[in-house]
């Protein structure tokens, strides 16, 4: 609904706003966009894949623990990353300065060091804190795949990269190409990041003509353009596996899986290639923030503090729980009637998560209010009582929005597992007499629980992080740990909403490691 | 058939849920002695002024604060939201809130006194409660005194790579291409924001202060930001030291005088206290709370009673340019444009 709204919004600009934008700065908003998408996707996938598949196969020094740290950076918000880096890389952070005293340079002018903010800068930053969705989504992947297909390709005398290449990756594809397109919606989403480096993407040629040029129609046309753009991505990489089905056999999945111990040289290597996006995406920005809310603790400390905790943690798990109900919902509602138009409603469904916080915001609000008036004017014509406005303003909204806004994200970690469910079973356990709901309760669930598992995690942390919608659509005096750091960091005071920013990665970490202690057993149940 | 634990405690979980849900899902009804404001200025901006006016009137004041969206919100509710106020800074925003509707004319004598006709609107529908001076500041080892006195000078091509602002396509950077547009027509302005764009020494980015920054670590040598900016940085221990490298020049004393814009507030037309949203109003403009905002946030104050804060006066006085801000903000969307004409942010 929010989506349509949005694009109903498209239909009605308040002047044609294209040919001033094709005729200036349309090319360079695409150009910044593509690359930036580009980059995070090689990055994302590098990282992501990579680790999954070292922790997931191999024994080195460190494992078990980078199992659970290897998500860390996904709590830290790509806003506060960016002000961290900046603060440490530019001309007068520690790094340049450091620099300039050992080698005696003075201006900026008398050597060179990359820029931070810049579309590579931007790129960086955000492939740190999106890569735990590859790495999620593929790490649970590797787990779920069975055993006896890798020893089979084993016995069929494929080496460990053949093996990885050949059999592995191809089966992880689905929740793999999952991973990847929520982190490059994100990408696509993010503000904060690219306007702060001043890489004008297209959502920041979006939000320009909103609020620069009070053109919100024109806004939405430039969402609706974004829209496309995610159609097309998800619509290419469905058509080129049209042909593949990945489905297991329900024997033996779950045996143990034998790891590989690695020595000496390649050990040393492994644990440094997965712990150098913790250190760079999580130990480095965490430490760069307990010191500055050692340094501001007493003009960012309020004692209010709980509450907002309080709202943060509330919302972020009731819109996850939501979320991933509705989630298996279109799923199983997929599985069991596999219409076109079932299809794609729900794919439209999923596009929520790819349209920048404040424009879907506006998107959920147009619904809501237009609800709210017309059954206030019912009873004010009716019982003369006036109800005003029941949800909008109200947690309901809020957690409507997040619904919406995460829906991509539970429900592709969903898919990408019940996919991977043999429709055998359920044939099976029809003919033995079961309802659907009874498959889905006792087969289904049980065998998917790592991807719902992960599902929920995901949606928590995100709504943890989310900002710019929470900051339209919130009832008076209603707080969260994101819209604290963001009036201090809004106006670049990055000292003193530290402390918040690491309380939302401090509150979003709790989760994030009993989680995943929870998946890396989900295997082991069945033994 | 015996349903499945996991069914069992999805099904208690969802109930659960509902049972909070519900408790917790309508919106809190708002009580008679409040009043209800959408801010688009940061909290702790504002917060001291209205715990001040809580303290004397007993009237508490509700707040959401957000950078965009506000005004869609009070367009979507309509004449159910709860709103009475919008607070606001530069012209542009507080002239949009009035066109798309969502605004009404106040009449009040203590508002007409306090604050100079200049800033507020005609009818009413909005009031200016801060002034703000658009200034230049230069190095103060590599700019001579007298060698930048105008806006027009920074398109000079000696300042070539010398010059860092923040984005073209901010407000507070529209409005002052809106003051060019108005004294100079569209086409000079237009020449003029080209070439301050050849002077750039960076693709524009970070806020003001970021750009003072600049300049003491030798990036820049001028910039143009908003005045109290300044005494932020005087103010703060970290960054006393980049203020310090720094003159501030009031831009065209010579002429026309210097461009200001103002931080404001309009009543909404739905104001379901209106009565309350008025005194908050009127308390606003007074003496007390406009010498709060003079000290804490270092800006000027509208109401001609109070003094700037001692920081800022030791700057100097200087004359503002005259032009009505109802007349530079026509040009709002014409200067957006401009930005992206003259490839202005890169």
């Amino acid at each position: 609904m929010p989506i349509l709204a949005v694009v109903w919004l498209a239909l009605n600009p308040t002047e044609n706003i294209w040919p001033h934008l094709v005729s200036t700065v349309l090319p360079t908003y695409l150009f910044n966009t593509v690359a930036l998408m580009l980059g995070v996707a090689i990055g994302t996938l590098f990282i992501g894949v990579s680790s999954a598949w070292f922790v997931t196969h191999y024994q080195f020094p460190g494992r078990r623990m980078l199992c659970w740290a290897l998500l860390l950076p996904f709590a830290v918000p790509a806003y506060v990353i960016a002000h961290v880096y900046t603060d440490l890389l530019e001309f007068a952070g520690p790094v340049q300065s450091l620099l300039r005293d050992v080698f005696g340079w003075t201006r900026a002018n008398d050597y060179y060091f990359p820029s931070i903010r810049s579309l590579g800068g931007a790129i960086v930053m955000l492939v740190l804190v999106l890569y735990p969705y590859v790495y999620l989504l593929s790490r649970a992947a590797f787990l779920e795949q069975s055993a006896s297909i890798l020893e089979a390709a084993q016995a069929l005398g494929l080496s460990r990269t053949e093996r990885l290449f050949r059999i592995a990756l191809p089966m992880a594809r689905p929740a793999i190409a999952v991973g990847l397109a929520m982190a490059l919606m994100e990408t696509l989403n993010d503000f904060g990041t690219v306007d702060y480096f001043a890489v004008r993407t297209l959502t920041a040629g979006l939000y320009d003509v909103w609020l620069g040029m009070g053109n919100l129609g024109g806004g939405a046309q430039i969402a609706s353009l974004i829209l496309l753009f995610v159609l097309c991505l998800v619509g290419l990489e469905k058509f080129s596996r049209r042909a593949q089905s990945h489905v297991q056999g329900g024997n033996n999945r779950f045996r143990t899986l034998e790891r590989v111990q690695l020595t000496g040289f390649r050990a040393t290597l492994a644990t440094t290639l997965c712990l150098l996006p913790v250190i760079l995406g999580f130990i480095i920005p965490a430490i760069v923030l307990v010191r500055y809310s050692i340094i501001h603790f007493e003009d960012s400390w309020n004692a209010d503090f709980l509450t907002i905790a309080w709202n943060s943690i509330s919302l972020s798990s009731i819109a996850a729980l939501v979320a991933v109900l509705v989630g298996l919902l279109l799923s199983y509602s997929k599985r069991l009637m596999n219409s076109t138009v079932l299809r794609a409603a729900v794919q439209v469904s999923s596009l929520g998560y790819a349209i920048p916080g404040a424009v879907l915001a506006i998107g959920v609000m147009i619904p809501f209010s237009r609800f709210d008036n017309a059954l206030d004017a019912l009873m004010r014509e009716y019982f003369n009582v006036s109800t005003g406005l029941l949800l909008s303003g109200s947690m309901g909204i809020l957690v409507f929005a997040y619904t919406v806004r995460f829906l991509a994200v539970a429900h592709g970690g969903i898919d990408a597992s019940m996919k991977k469910i043999s429709p055998h079973m359920d044939d099976a356990a029809r003919s033995l007499g079961h309802s659907s709901l009874g498959i889905l309760g006792r087969i289904h669930l049980p065998l998917m629980r790592s991807g719902l598992l992960t599902a929920v995690l995901v949606v928590f942390v995100d709504g943890m992080k989310e900002l710019p919608a929470t900051l339209v659509l919130r009832p008076f005096n209603f707080d969260t740990l994101a819209t604290q750091v963001y009036q201090f960091a809004s106006d670049e005071l990055i000292g003193e909403s530290a402390l918040f920013s690491l309380l939302i990665v401090l509150v979003g970490l709790l989760p994030v490691i009993l989680l995943s202690a929870t998946i890396d057993r989900s295997r082991d149940v069945y033994r | 058939m015996r349903s499945s634990p996991r069914v069992k405690s999805l099904l208690q979980a969802s109930l659960a849920l509902s049972v909070v849900a519900s408790a917790w899902i309508s919106t809190p009804a708002i009580a008679a002695d409040e009043v209800n404001v959408y801010s688009y200025r940061q909290p702790f901006l504002i917060k001291p002024m209205f715990d001040q006016f809580t303290k004397e009137t007993g009237i508490k004041v509700n707040t959401v604060f957000a950078k965009k969206g506000l005004v869609e919100r009070l367009q979507n509710e309509g004449k159910n939201s709860p709103a009475d106020l919008i607070f606001t800074v530069d012209v542009g925003n507080l002239s949009g809130a009035v066109q798309s509707g969502v605004t009404q004319g106040v009449e009040s004598d203590t508002l007409n006194r306090n604050i100079p006709s200049e800033f507020r609107d005609t009818d009413g529908h909005w009031f200016g409660l801060t002034n703000r001076a658009r200034i230049i500041v230069t190095s103060k080892e590599r700019i001579a005194e007298g060698e930048v006195t105008r806006y027009e000078d920074l398109a000079k091509p000696e300042f070539a790579g010398r010059i860092c602002t923040r984005s073209g396509k901010h407000v507070y950077m529209n409005a002052l291409i809106s003051s060019m547009i108005a004294h100079h027509g569209e086409a000079d302005a237009k020449a003029w924001l080209t070439g301050v764009k050849d002077n750039l020494a960076r693709t524009p980015q970070g806020n003001d202060r970021a750009q003072v920054k600049a300049i003491s670590e030798g990036e820049c040598d001028i910039a143009i930001i908003n005045s109290y900016y300044m005494g932020a940085m005087q103010t703060d221990e970290e960054q006393f030291a980049w203020a310090d490298s720094v003159n501030i020049i009031f831009p065209n004393q010579g002429d026309r005088g210097t461009h200001m814009n103002i931080a404001g507030m309009s009543m909404t037309a739905s104001a379901p206290n209106k009565d309350n949203a008025l005194k908050l109003m009127e308390f606003l403009s007074s003496d007390l709370a406009q010498a709060m905002y003079a000290e804490q946030n270092h800006e000027y104050p509208v109401n001609k009673a109070v003094p700037a804060s001692g920081l800022v006066r030791s700057w100097g006085e200087f004359n503002h340019d005259p032009l009505p801000l109802s007349d530079v903000v026509k040009h709002r969307v014409t200067a957006s444009k401009l930005v992206d004409e003259v490839g202005y942010d890169g």
